[in-house]
């Protein structure tokens, strides 16, 4: 009865004051804080841009303040805010520190720290070449990744499934697995015809490993009574490795996968610094060699997003192929 | 609505098992360990026979040689007059798990069958049909993780069935339940058994089930197993559990089991 009463009290207020979110505009007071002392705090030395962004940052903060005014009117977009308000907080005290630390007084010295306005003048100006070897980078790492995953998923099903493949390639495994991919590099920019080849052949090296490694051991622990049960149904062997041994593996491959993915980031970046003339990990060599710092940067913060939204673009996948474990695994 | 379900499965003609002879044993750190000591019977097309014995005796193992799941180490088993050689889906053994593949839904759990054999395609409406059959529609979407233990083991019924064995060997399948869930699903087996026509072979550790649900109970001694009786019982279905011939006969079989003291 009680919550009956209660919903029908709730349904009574007029639904004209929708709360304010007092931490969003909060967090629309610091970016303006940041944007004023942006502009009305001298520069050290010459900055580049420090209207532009300050106006950005007014912007962002006048955004922030619509939002938190509208507060949990404007449904989706309202909740988001409301549950991210403390880091929009946090991230305009981090610029406003930033502006301090490095333009205003310079207690983090120059050029090894560059004041935000340098970093927008990177993005501003030379954001096609960011582009063009994030793409590079990420198209390198997808073929590398493709084709190891698949090799790793093959060997890994072969030495789960069949005693003479096992027999000859565990050792193999054994002995030239656990070397580090990078360790190849001399050697595979010497032998393949070019350096994009070459790294593809590293990544998808250190990619195969762990992917055949956990295929293996999530085949070789698939339950006994799974086989014996299709076998009764009439199952093929055919049947048996598609349809029985590889589902029950698949959430032992997705680990394998995760660890293929983080080791491929390794491989890709070094491989770029070495010997490739693009890709995001030869952009930061190349501005190294220039001491443009605030390009580094730049491409850190690239680099950042790209790898964790393929980690992201795998947990999706994931989590879409093995629907049937919610409930069975707690992730 | 079960009553029209089962009017459109097919009678499958069960089909006899003759056991001829039949020893086993397994290795147990390099010594050999009896199980089966030369067994003989036959088992009458159609009909629903039990077997009873103690723990560890080797009924399981008789199960999975009639499976064809492993091979005799001596004399051989037929049936339907052909020597049983590998597992085929006119013989199917129920687990006493219900072991479904996780990664299915209740459905495709039950296809399972026609999949394996190819049939899917031509003979899907029988997948809707057995799912009927052990009143689980509107759960063909589920999980098994989202089933009881009950439903989970009635969808391992209907995966058995889908196929129309002519031979059901059910290996303490309703071992896992709770008494209540047990008796409906005892019912319900009965009523399947009669309906389809096929030869039912239980194993079970329950007297009253085995005397409630069979209308013959083999008793196994302990292992190496070895028939120690064979008991009919003489009654028509519907049978009532508080019969006093299944009363009489539970003291027969416990006897034979060695704990008639107890009774
Ligand atoms: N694969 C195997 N390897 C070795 N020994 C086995 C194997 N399977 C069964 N045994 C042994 O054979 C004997 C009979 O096993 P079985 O499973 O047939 O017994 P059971 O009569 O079904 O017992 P329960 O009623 O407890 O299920 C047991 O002692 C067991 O240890
Ligand atoms: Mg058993």
């Amino acid at each position: 009865m009680a919550s009956i009463d209660i919903e029908a009290e709730i349904r009574a207020e007029p639904p004209a004051r929708a709360p304010v979110q007092r931490v969003t505009l909060l967090a629309a007071l610091s970016w303006f804080a940041a944007a004023a002392i942006l502009l009305l705090w001298q520069d050290l030395t010459f900055q580049p841009l420090v209207r532009e962004l300050a106006l950005i940052w007014g912007a962002v903060g006048v955004a922030l303040v619509a939002l938190g005014l509208a507060g949990s009117r404007l449904g989706r977009v309202g909740r988001w805010t409301a549950l991210r308000a403390p880091w929009l907080l946090a991230i305009g005290i981090g610029m406003a520190v930033w502006t301090v630390l490095t333009a205003k007084t310079g207690l983090l010295p120059q050029p090894f720290f560059p004041t935000p306005q340098a970093l927008l003048e990177v993005f501003i100006y030379d954001w096609p070449k960011i582009l063009h070897s994030a793409s590079f980078s990420v198209w390198l790492l997808a073929k590398g990744f493709f084709f190891g995953a698949l090799a790793g998923f093959a060997i890994g099903v072969g030495m789960g499934w069949s005693r003479a493949v096992s027999y000859w390639a565990t050792p193999l495994l054994r002995y030239i697995g656990p070397l580090p991919a990078t360790a190849w590099l001399p050697l595979a920019f010497f032998i393949f015809p070019t350096s994009g080849s070459a790294s593809v052949f590293l990544i998808a090296f250190s990619t195969a490993f762990p992917v055949a490694v956990l295929t293996w051991s999530g085949i070789a622990s698939v339950n006994r009574d799974y086989y014996e049960i299709a076998r009764t149904l009439g199952a093929s062997p055919l049947f048996l490795i598609t349809r029985v041994a590889i589902p029950a593996a698949l959430p032992h491959v997705f680990v394998g996968l995760f660890m293929g993915l983080s080791t491929s980031f390794a491989v890709l970046v070094v491989a770029e610094m070495l010997g490739v003339e693009a890709g995001l990990g030869w952009y930061l060599q190349w501005a190294q060699g220039w001491a443009a710092y605030a390009n580094m940067y730049a491409a850190l913060f690239v680099m950042a997003a790209m790898c964790s939204g393929l980690i992201t673009l795998l947990f999706r996948i994931r989590d879409r192929v093995l629907v049937w474990q919610k409930g069975v695994v707690r992730w | 609505m079960v009553a029209s379900a089962l009017k459109t499965v097919p009678q499958a003609a069960g089909t006899e098992i003759n056991i001829q002879t039949v020893s086993h044993h397994f290795d147990l750190e390099g010594a050999p360990l009896p199980v089966l000591d030369d067994i003989t019977f036959d088992i009458e097309p159609g009909s629903f026979v039990a077997l009873l014995g103690p723990s560890g005796c080797g009924k399981s193992t008789l199960l999975r040689l009639i499976a064809g799941l492993d091979h005799p180490a001596q004399g051989q088993i037929q049936v339907a007059g052909e020597k049983v050689a590998d597992p085929d889906p006119s013989r199917i053994l129920v687990f006493q798990d219900p072991t479904l593949f996780p990664w299915r839904n209740v459905r495709a759990n039950v296809a399972l069958g026609l999949e394996a054999q190819g049939t899917l395609k031509s003979e899907g409406h029988r997948v809707d049909e057995a799912i009927r059959l052990v009143g689980l529609t509107g759960f063909d979407k589920a999980y098994p993780h989202q089933l009881s233990g009950g439903m989970a083991q009635r969808v391992a019924l209907a995966r058995a069935l889908v196929n129309r064995p002519n031979v059901l060997l059910l290996d303490e399948p309703l071992g896992k339940l709770d008494s209540l869930t047990r008796m409906t699903m005892q019912t319900e087996l009965v009523r399947l058994w009669q309906q389809s026509g096929l030869t039912a072979v239980l194993v079970t550790h329950d007297v009253e089930e085995a005397l409630y649900l069979a209308q013959r109970v083999i008793v196994f001694g302990p292992r190496p197993a070895r028939i120690v009786a064979d008991l009919q019982v003489d009654l028509p279905y519907p049978r009532h559990r508080g019969d006093p011939r299944l009363a009489e006969l539970r003291h027969q079989a416990l006897g034979h089991l060695g704990l008639d003291s107890s009774w």
